[in-house]
């Protein structure tokens, strides 16, 4: 993706779930729609602990598509493609998580 | 009821698999495992004949769980434990005996092997001294050379299953107020357990820096994740699995092979996001493929009433914790086996890596910039 402003290629990144593109160039960012919106309520969740998993709904309840929430931590492993692609090993897992899966 | 007899048994060690034995751990005695047979074969009554009959099949063998087969039932020897730590698992026990639970998690047997039709005939036996026996029917478990079939569907149902169960209903029927569930008090372990391991002998330097990260990446944590402070009271209304894992599922024939939850170690009052959290943090880690991960999470938000809500606020702490606890683990079992870390484990140590870059304060996120939102 080019940069709408200064022409240089952009980059993705990942904050708090969200697909944030930044200008290799100029450094401005692009956001999708609705993603200034995520962010503002995530800046705010961090502020207040959160109640129990059944508590107020964020977001337009009712309105909202399937997955209105980011799908991942901040800190969470960027997955390749919807299939789960890990390379070429059995099963798509990486190697000894077919053990861990079942260890505590 | 009848009368345990403990004795030794001849086939025991020709019959045995080689024991597990996980890094840096102490193999169980012989007679414990040989016990904990005699108690599952008395309790499986008397063999049609002595010579066609198969002996006693120990299925695991860790200090943290002694579990022995035979026939349609299996004999669980537990962590040594005092007497309130029997006393614990006394309650733990009838919890998963109540009827709230059927469906839900295996329902153990009554001393003796009998079916436990009042909650009050399930307790503990007592085995050399201090390690705490159960009986309970046979499950098959999740194939483990076919993980890509996993049950994630009911997985996530059935958690969400156990979540909804009020434990005021149960209170009533048990002997003794519902313990803590004990996920951070394992995660602390794991972390202990690691320190100790570095403590013993040259660690190599690539473990040395997985421990640092793992470390560093435990630090961001909350104390109550760190088993060092009690959590409010708004994470322990609960009744929590404590250590769910694909291990932790089997289905019974008898029962239309429907699936069901066993190990009651760790059941207890707790947030019901640290059920979620390991398979979160596989996922996080970018172990757990992303379809996996959105049938179980998906099953769970169905069943718990849950959906549309954004499930990471909650999780995202207890998610950490699992990271870090996983990553601990690693180090402790290569370091005392001497060997390098797999795949799976540096990914969660990658990704302990990536927690404390995120928990940096004030520190630019990996897009250079700091977001000043109203």
């Amino acid at each position: 993706m080019q940069c709408p402003k200064c022409g240089a290629p952009m980059q993705t990144f990942n904050r708090n779930g969200v697909q944030i593109e930044q200008c290799g160039g100029c450094r401005g960012i692009f956001l999708d729609y609705g993603e200034l919106e995520s962010l503002t309520r995530l800046e705010s969740q961090w502020q207040q602990p959160p109640g129990p998993p059944p508590a107020a709904p964020y977001g337009q309840q009712g309105h909202a598509p399937p997955q209105a929430y980011p799908a991942a931590p901040a800190w969470g492993a960027q997955h390749h493609g919807k299939h789960g692609h890990h390379g070429h090993h059995k099963h798509g897992h990486k190697r000894g998580f077919g053990h861990m899966l079942f260890s505590s | 009821m009848r009368t345990i007899v403990c004795r030794p048994l001849r086939s025991l060690h020709e019959s045995a698999p080689p024991h597990e034995s996980l890094g840096g751990t102490v193999p169980t005695t012989p007679t414990l495992t040989a016990r904990l047979c005699a108690l599952v074969e008395e309790a499986a009554g008397p063999r049609p004949t002595q010579s066609a009959a198969p002996a006693p099949v120990v299925l695991a063998d860790r200090p943290d769980g002694t579990v022995v087969a035979f026939g349609g039932l299996v004999a669980k020897a537990h962590p040594p434990a005092t007497d309130a730590g029997t006393a614990d698992l006394t309650v733990r026990l009838r919890v998963a005996a109540h009827p709230r639970l059927a469906g839900i998690m295996l329902a153990p047997l009554a001393p003796g092997g009998l079916p436990a039709e009042r909650t009050r005939d399930v307790r503990p036996l007592r085995l050399d001294g201090d390690r705490p026996a159960t009986l309970w029917p046979r499950g098959v478990p999740v194939d483990p050379d076919a993980p890509g079939s996993a049950p994630w569907q009911e997985a996530g149902a059935l958690l969400a299953g156990l979540h909804s169960v009020p434990p005021d209903a149960l209170s009533a029927q048990l002997p003794g107020p519902l313990p803590a569930m004990r996920g951070p008090a394992k995660a602390a372990r794991a972390v202990g357990r690691m320190r100790a391991a570095l403590g013993r002998g040259a660690a190599a330097p690539a473990l040395v820096a997985a421990s640092g990260a793992a470390e560093a990446a435990w630090a961001t944590l909350p104390a109550w994740c760190r088993n060092e402070e009690p959590p409010e009271p708004s994470r322990t209304g609960t009744l929590c699995h404590g250590d769910f894992h694909l291990g932790q599922l089997v289905r019974q024939p008898g029962t239309g092979g429907v699936w069901q939850l066993i190990d009651v170690d760790d059941l207890g009052l707790g947030d019901p996001a640290w059920d979620l959290a390991r398979p979160a943090a596989w996922y996080a880690a970018g172990l757990l493929p992303t379809a996996s991960w959105n049938t179980f999470l998906g099953a769970y938000q169905a069943g718990s009433g849950t959906a549309h809500l954004d499930p990471w606020p909650r999780l995202d702490a207890p998610a950490r914790t699992l990271t870090v606890q996983t990553a601990a683990l690693a180090v402790a079992k290569a370091h005392a086996a001497g060997r390098s870390l797999d795949e799976a484990e540096s990914a969660c140590v990658d990704a302990c890596g990536r927690i404390v870059a995120a928990a940096a304060p004030g520190q630019p996120d990996e897009t250079g910039l700091r977001l000043d939102l109203p």
